[in-house]
């Protein structure tokens, strides 16, 4: 790992990494959308609503995954102080909160004619919430210090406090009676989700994670950029 | 930073950190845990009919309650208006009245969650929710399992999990 640590080596990787991730993003979304919006049938209970699942679903799946890799690049920073960790968990947080977002509003654009709401306080609905909270103190945090190390370093703990969420977000429809239906795919006894729709999931979901690589690229790009100019306009107030 | 002095002490600020790191997440964790535990009824959005008539709750509080819509209870009246089903989940069941307009996959046999209060045995409702459960097909695929027999409807939309096991 620490082979890439390095922001040279990484940047070299990066750039030749881009374009074909960024290419990959555009033709699973392409693939995906038209399976899911046109291709798939309609569900036997929900109609045409089902359509609402192969964006919500995947969203919420790279909003738990994001907030892994945020964890994680905190931790890595917390441990080894490791500056280009500090950057992919300033990087990771906006990009989680977007995902999140879109998890939210999409669930409640179901619900409303699914269940007959909009939004219910339950287990995992509030513990979503709280999840884009966690994205939004975090980027906040990191921010909010003149010493950016110190911004880091809270911004660290805090992400490492939030991990407690996950399992919680995740297993919130097993311990509790909860209006959200529990997993159809991730489950013990198999998905509960018919051949033709899990496909277009599948893509929709490789799209949403390929689409997280490019924005953390273009993120820890443009943030690595940042910090070099503030060292250049340091150097340039001294001499 | 190749020196070798300097390589020890580092080394063990290092393992410091970690360690300090898994025992917070760790005590953290056992904490959230144990107040999980201790708000369990709270973090509940609804009861079964079951949790009730094991433990009877005061009739004024305004509850939740779910299960599945008995098959054969819906009727209207005899007031204006309203609508009686009969909520169960396998153990015991609850009549229910309401007074409002449905959501588009209440029918029998589907997962209801109802807000509102228990007026002596019935249960009086002001919000009827659908829920949804975790099986998704077309309509084909349910008109096969349907006639091939293998058709369980709703059967794990809204019974009551135990909690923590």
């Amino acid at each position: 790992m620490h082979r890439f640590a390095n922001p040279t080596r990484f940047l070299r990787l990066a750039n030749a990494v881009l374009p074909w991730l960024g290419g990959l993003t555009v033709i699973l979304f392409g693939v995906g959308l038209y399976q899911a919006l046109v291709i798939s049938p309609a569900d036997y209970q929900q109609g045409e609503t089902v359509r609402i699942m192969y964006v919500h679903v995947p969203a919420a799946w790279a909003a738990l995954s994001g907030y892994t890799a945020l964890a994680i690049a905190s931790f890595t920073f917390l441990v080894w102080r490791h500056p280009l960790a500090d950057l992919a968990a300033r990087a990771a947080s906006p990009i989680g909160a977007g995902f999140t977002a879109i998890a939210l509003v999409t669930g409640a654009l179901w619900g409303q004619p699914m269940w007959g709401t909009w939004w219910v306080w339950d287990a995992r609905l509030t513990s979503v919430l709280i999840l884009f909270f966690l994205y939004l103190g975090h980027m906040a945090l990191v921010n909010a210090f003149d010493d950016s190390d110190r911004g880091s370093r809270a911004g660290a703990v805090l992400a490492l406090v939030g991990v407690v969420n996950l399992p919680i977000i995740k297993f919130s429809v097993d311990w509790w009676n909860t209006l959200h239906q529990p997993a159809s795919v991730l489950r013990m006894d198999g998905p509960k989700i018919a051949g033709e729709m899990m496909t277009p999931l599948m893509i929709m979901a490789g799209a949403y994670f390929a689409l997280f690589g490019v924005l953390m690229i273009l993120r820890i790009r443009s943030l690595l950029a940042a910090r070099r100019l503030r060292q250049l306009r340091l150097a340039v107030q001294e001499t | 930073m190749t020196q070798k002095p300097r390589q020890k002490p580092k080394m063990t600020r290092k393992s410091k950190r970690l360690i300090l790191i898994g025992c917070g997440l760790g005590f953290l964790g056992l904490a959230v845990a144990l107040v999980m535990t201790a708000f369990e009824d709270s973090v509940v959005f609804f009861y079964s009919p079951s949790d009730l008539a094991v433990k009877p709750t005061d009739p004024d509080r305004r509850i939740r309650i779910g299960g599945l819509v008995e098959d054969g209870s819906v009727s209207t009246g005899p007031g204006e208006g309203e609508i009686r089903f009969r909520v169960t989940d396998g153990g015991a069941t609850l009549p229910v009245v309401y007074v409002g307009i449905l959501p588009d996959l209440f029918r029998e046999g589907q997962g209801v969650v109802a807000q509102g209060a228990l007026v002596g045995e019935t249960f009086k409702a002001d919000e009827v929710l659908a829920k949804h459960d975790e099986t998704y097909m077309p309509p084909e695929v349910a008109k096969a399992l349907k006639e091939q027999g293998h058709w369980q409807d709703g059967a794990e939309g809204a019974t009551r999990k135990v909690p923590g096991s």
